[in-house]
C-alpha cells in the first residue's frame, strides 16, 4: 500500500484489530472458492491418481491383491475370494464397473469378467487359479493377474502413465503401449504446437500494433485502442462463430476471393489447421498487444533520440535500445497467448478438423463420451503442469522487468 | 515519441508507412469478422452472404418466435441475473478486504481470487461436472449458478479493487472514530464512493455468466440450456442466418454492457481521485 510507511508506530498498535476485519471481508469469498473452487479441482486431479472401481466392486479382492508381491499368479486364496465377489457383484450388478476400468489397461477384460461372472453362477468351480483357468485360460497369464493388481488401488499410476501413452506391464516396469492405443502423446505434441504457433502469430501481427499505439498522441491512440478492446470484449464463441461463417467454402471470403477471380475453385479455410490457426489468432490477440503497449508507453522517447544523436543508425537504435527493453512485455504477452491458447476447447471443437482437436477436447470426450473419468482427471493434470509452469516463468518475469 | 519529426529521413518515411499500412490491417483482421455477421444477418435469403437484393429482419423475427431461442435467452439472462447478485456481493467485499490486508497471506489470497481466471475452462468445467454429478446438481439451475459464481469473482475483485486503488481510507477512519459501526462504514461511505466500481465489476460478472459456453456445456440440462449452448450447436450442426442474428445481437450487447462499464470505471476514478497537493 502506498503511504503506509510513514505510519508503522500506529499501524502497528492497530494492527490486530485491523487484520480481523480486513479478513472478516476476505473469508466469504475465500470460504466459497475453498469449496466451490478449490476442492472440486482438487478432489477431480486426485481421481486421476486414484483407483476405486475394482475395490468397491470386489472389497475383499482388491485388499488381497494389494498384499500379493505381484510375482507370477496368485495363491489359490486370492482366486477363491475373487470367485465369491465376482459372483456377489453380478447379482449386485456392480460388474460393469470394475469390468470397465480393467479393461482400459487390458483389451479384452469386459468380456473376460462377464464370461467368468456367468460361469461362476452357473456353478464352475472357482476355488482355485487352476479352477479360474479352465473357465478361461487367460486367468492362467500373469499379465492378466499384473492388470487386476494395477487396478487394486487406493493410488495407482495407470491413467498418468496412460496419458503419456505409457503404462506398467507384468514385471512392473514402465513400456509404451500398442501403437493403435498411442494417441495422447500425439494430441498433446499437436495442443502444444498450436498454441505456439498462436502466441508466434499473435507477436508477429500484434508487435507492430502495440508499437504504432505507443508512438501515437493519445488523440489518436484512444480510439484506435478500442478497436482492440473491442474483439477482447465480444464473446469468444461469438467471434469463432464469425470465423466459421466468414471462411466456409460457401462462405463470404471464398465468394470474395472468386468474384475477384483470385482463385478459381474455393479454398479449404475452414474444419483445418489453417481455419484453427486464424480463428485462434484472432481471439487471441488482443492478450498480447494489451500487456505489449503497457511496456512500450513506459518506454521514453528521449531515448531514441539520444541514440540517433549520438550517430546511431534508426535501425540500429530500435534493435539496440528500444526492442530489448519490449522484450519483457513481448514475453508475458506470448506466456498468456501459449497458456490461454493450451486449454482451448471451443474454437478448436467449432473451426477445427478431426486432426485439429486439443487436449481439452480429449478430456470432454472421456468426461462425456467413454465416462473414463481417471483418463480425463489424468490429462487435465497433463493441462494444468505446463500451466504452473509458465506462472512461474511469469512471476521471474515480473521480477525482472525494472520497477 | 513524437510522431513528426522534422529531421526524418525519405527512409524513415518510408518505414513509418510500412507500419501504418500493416497495422492498418491488423485492425481490419481484429474488427472486420466481427462486424461482418451484421450485415450477413440483415440478409432476406437463407444463403450466407452478404445481401443484395435489400435489408430484412426476417432473421431477428425467426430468433423472436423461436421457442428454443426464447427459452434460451431467459434461461441466460436468469443464470447471469443470478450469478451476478452472488459474484458482486463477494468479489466486492473481498476487493476491499485485500485492498487494507497487510498480512503475509495476502500474495496467496490474491492468487486463489485470480486462480478460477488462470485455470484452463475445461478443467474448471470437469471439476463441477464430476462434484455435481454424484450430488444429482448436474443439470440444474444452482450448479450452473454457482459454477458461474466461481466464474466471476475474479473480475469482481479486480475491477472493484482498482477502484479502491484513489479512495482515501482516511474517510473510513473518520466515521469510525465519530461513531459509525463498521456496517454504516460500509454501508454509508464506502460503497457510495466506490460505487460506480461495483457496478462496473457487476456488468462484468454479468457478461462473464452470459458468454459462458464451457462450462455450460459439460453441467447444464435441457431446461437451462443457455443462449452460447443454443449457438455452439447451431454451428456445430448446420449454420443459418438465424445464427448471424443471434451473433449480432450479442456483439451489440457486450459493446453496450461494456461500454457502460468502462464509462462506470471512469468516473470511479474521478471520484476517487487523490487531491493534488
Amino acid at each position: 500500500m502506498p503511504g503506509s510507511p510513514i505510519e508503522p508506530a500506529a499501524g502497528r498498535r492497530r494492527s490486530g484489530a485491523k487484520r480481523g476485519w480486513t479478513f472478516a471481508l476476505v473469508a466469504p469469498l475465500l470460504l466459497f472458492l475453498a469449496i466451490g473452487f478449490l476442492a472440486p479441482v482438487l478432489l477431480m486431479m486426485a481421481r486421476g491418481v486414484t483407483d476405486h472401481e475394482l475395490a468397491t466392486a470386489w472389497p475383499l479382492t482388491a485388499e488381497a491383491l494389494r498384499e500379493w508381491d505381484g510375482r507370477g499368479l496368485p495363491d489359490d486364496g486370492l482366486a477363491r475370494i475373487l470367485g465369491t465377489e465376482m459372483r456377489a457383484s453380478r447379482q449386485a450388478a456392480t460388474l460393469n464397473l470394475v469390468a470397465n476400468r480393467l479393461n482400459y489397461d487390458r483389451v479384452g477384460s469386459r468380456s473376460l469378467v462377464y464370461a467368468t461372472a456367468a460361469a461362476i453362477e452357473e456353478g464352475a468351480p472357482a476355488e482355485s487359479v487352476a479352477d479360474l483357468a479352465r473357465i478361461d485360460p487367460r486367468w492362467g497369464e500373469p499379465a492378466q493377474w499384473a492388470t487386476m493388481r494395477h487396478a487394486a488401488g487406493p493410488l495407482t499410476s495407470f491413467y498418468l502413465l496412460a496419458s503419456v501413452d505409457r503404462r506398467l506391464n507384468a514385471d512392473g516396469r514402465i513400456e509404451r503401449v500398442e501403437p493403435e492405443q498411442a494417441v495422447f502423446v500425439e494430441i498433446l505434441l499437436r495442443t502444444f504446437k498450436i498454441s505456439a504457433v498462436v502466441a508466434l502469430l499473435c507477436a508477429l501481427l500484434g508487435y507492430p500494433v502495440a508499437y504504432l499505439l505507443a508512438s501515437l498522441p493519445a488523440r489518436w491512440a484512444n480510439p484506435l485502442l478500442i478497436l482492440v478492446l473491442l474483439p477482447f470484449w465480444t464473446s469468444a464463441l461469438v467471434r469463432t462463430t464469425a470465423w466459421v461463417v466468414l471462411l466456409q467454402t460457401e462462405g463470404v471470403l471464398n465468394n470474395l476471393l472468386l468474384d475477384v477471380g483470385l482463385i478459381e475453385a474455393p479454398l479449404a479455410l475452414v474444419y483445418n489447421r489453417i481455419g484453427v490457426y486464424i480463428a485462434m489468432t484472432h481471439v487471441l490477440l488482443p492478450f498480447l498487444v494489451l500487456p505489449l503497449y503497457g511496456v512500450m508507453k513506459s518506454i521514453p522517447a528521449a531515448e531514441m533520440r539520444a541514440a540517433s544523436s549520438l550517430g546511431a543508425t534508426p535501425a540500429a537504435a530500435f534493435l539496440k535500445v528500444y526492442f530489448p527493453q519490449t522484450v519483457p512485455g513481448l514475453a508475458a504477452g506470448m506466456i498468456i497467448v501459449f497458456t490461454l491458447a493450451l486449454g482451448y476447447y471451443i474454437t478448436p471443437a467449432l473451426v477445427g478438423g478431426g486432426g485439429d482437436q486439443m487436449l481439452s477436447g480429449s478430456i470432454a470426450f472421456y468426461t462425456n463420451q467413454t465416462l473414463n473419468w481417471g483418463m480425463a482427471a489424468a490429462l487435465s493434470l497433463l493441462l494444468l503442469l505446463p500451466l504452473a509452469l509458465m506462472l512461474f516463468a511469469g512471476r521471474y518475469l515480473v521480477r525482472t522487468v525494472p520497477a | 515519441m513524437s510522431p513528426v519529426s522534422p529531421w526524418r529521413s525519405p527512409g524513415q518515411r518510408a518505414a513509418r508507412a510500412l507500419l501504418v499500412g500493416a497495422c492498418t490491417l491488423v485492425f481490419a483482421f481484429l474488427v472486420l469478422p466481427t462486424l461482418a455477421v451484421i450485415p450477413l444477418s440483415l440478409n432476406p435469403s437463407a444463403f450466407l452472404v452478404f445481401p443484395e437484393d435489400g435489408l430484412s429482419l426476417r432473421w431477428y423475427r425467426e430468433l423472436m418466435h423461436s421457442p428454443a431461442w426464447t427459452r434460451a435467452f431467459r434461461n441466460s439472462i436468469s443464470v447471469a441475473v443470478a450469478t451476478t447478485l452472488l459474484a458482486t456481493p463477494l468479489g466486492t467485499l473481498a476487493a476491499i478486504g485485500l485492498a487494507r490486508m497487510k498480512s503475509r497471506a495476502k500474495p496467496f489470497i490474491a492468487g486463489l481470487f485470480a486462480a478460477p481466471m488462470v485455470v484452463p475452462v475445461v478443467v474448471v468445467a470437469i471439476a463441477f461436472y464430476f462434484l455435481f454429478a454424484p450430488l444429482g446438481l448436474v443439470n440444474g439451475f444452482a450448479g450452473l449458478v454457482l459454477a458461474h459464481t466461481v466464474l466471476a469473482t475474479p473480475f469482481v475483485v479486480i475491477v472493484v479493487h482498482a477502484a479502491l486503488q484513489g479512495f482515501d481510507f482516511e474517510m473510513v477512519r473518520a466515521a469510525a472514530s465519530l461513531g459509525a459501526p463498521p456496517t454504516t462504514v460500509l454501508i454509508r461511505i464506502l460503497v457510495p464512493l466506490i460505487g460506480p466500481g461495483i457496478a462496473a465489476g457487476a456488468v462484468f460478472a454479468f457478461m462473464t455468466s452470459f458468454d459462458e459456453t464451457v462450462v455450460a456445456l459439460f453441467i447444464a440440462g435441457p431446461d437451462q440450456r443457455t443462449i452460447p449452448l443454443q449457438m455452439f450447436e447451431g454451428v456445430r450442426e448446420q449454420i443459418s442466418p438465424t445464427i448471424t442474428a443471434a451473433a449480432t445481437l450479442l456483439v451489440i450487447a457486450s459493446s453496450l454492457l461494456l461500454g457502460t462499464a468502462e464509462l462506470l470505471r471512469r468516473r470511479s476514478e474521478r471520484m476517487n481521485r487523490p487531491p493534488v497537493s
